[in-house]
């Protein structure tokens, strides 16, 4: 047996179990109705949750995305200072950064496209299910216990392939977003247990040693401009007091 | 012949193109035997484009059934093996 009839074989037992419960033709239409509103509902609730996971990897994008050219910047200032060690720690960060950012970018777009594909599926499938709405009222209305019987398989069929296919990539899309969600946490994780060292916060080794760098030179310079005004006040002084 | 591509849509098949499909299926069985991942997917990749290709695509809101149903090209083999288990890849959907 091929591959496209053990499938087939695998949807159809999957939505029999689901649909054929009742033995009256009318509660089996209405029961399966139900199920294919829950149905809905479900891929709704899927689709909401690929959108916030792929919020949360954007939000982390953007964070490193501001922290690269400052680390570029401070890898700068270290060097200024002579501080080979720090630049070296800086641009370190910076190549993780990096690194984490290429991934990002390929999750996000993974999780665009199983957006787009569970959207498409929703359409196919509250097409159906509206079309199976008209049918079942006509079954009801117009046909005998055993002719709705066969109807009810027909249009059942159809409906039930629909929702084992929806229910799939819903599946599918969930493992995808937890086992991205899992990575993400992973790396907040050991941001802040400081095995990775959270570059995103300012109270770090690094960005201490650098801020003294910085603020040193802050202080020379100032420093330099006092003794200037000074001399030349003093120069100033000793002028006034030649000319009197 | 109605065939679904799971995951995509349905489509109507001529007799022609679903022997093609059928020797394809054939040979992807034989790679997933074999458990080899890179040619089951080739192969799956090649049966979705036919049926595309060749078929003519169902409305949105027939309720037809499918006579054979294609699986996804992008399944590892991990998940297609789960598929085909008795628990199967579909779940229920919560009450």
């Amino acid at each position: 047996m091929g591959l496209m009839s053990r499938t087939s074989n695998v949807v159809k037992a999957w939505y029999s179990k689901l649909l054929n419960r009742a033995e009256d033709p009318s509660v089996t239409l209405d029961y399966s109705y139900e199920r294919q509103l829950e149905m809905l509902q479900n891929v709704k609730k899927g689709i909401a949750d690929v959108v916030t996971a792929k919020k949360r990897l954007e939000l982390q994008t953007q964070k490193l995305e501001v922290e690269m050219p400052k680390l570029d910047e401070q890898a700068r200032q270290a060097l200024a200072a002579n501080r080979e060690d720090l630049a070296r720690a800086a641009l370190e960060r910076k190549a993780f950064a990096q690194q984490q950012l290429q991934g990002l970018d390929q999750q996000i777009s993974d999780l665009a496209t199983q957006q787009d594909k569970l959207s498409e599926s929703e359409k196919r499938l509250s097409a159906k299910v509206e079309a199976f709405r008209t049918q079942k009222e006509t079954i009801k209305a117009q046909y005998s216990a055993a002719e709705a019987q066969v109807k009810i398989g027909e249009a059942a069929t159809g409906i039930g392939e629909q929702m084992a296919d929806t229910g799939l990539a819903i599946q599918r899309a969930q493992d995808k977003t937890e086992q991205m969600q899992a990575r993400a946490a992973a790396v907040d994780e050991l941001m802040e247990s400081g095995t990775l060292e959270d570059y995103t916060s300012s109270s770090t080794q690094l960005d201490r040693e650098l801020a003294q760098i910085s603020a040193k030179g802050q202080v020379d310079a100032d420093l330099e401009r006092l003794k200037g005004e000074l001399s030349s006040g003093e120069a100033k002084k000793e002028l006034e007091k030649e000319t009197k | 012949m109605i065939v679904r591509v799971m995951g995509e849509r349905q489509y109507r098949l001529d007799d022609d193109s679903l022997g093609r499909l059928n020797e394809l299926d054939d040979r992807a069985q034989e790679a997933l035997d074999r458990g080899d991942e890179g040619e089951l997917g080739r192969y799956l990749d090649e049966m979705t484009a036919l049926v595309k290709r060749d078929g003519e695509s169902l409305p949105d809101d027939e309720l037809a059934g499918s006579d054979v149903i294609v699986p996804p090209s992008d399944m590892t083999l991990e998940e297609t093996k789960k598929f085909f288990s008795e628990e199967g890849l579909i779940p229920d959907i919560p009450n």
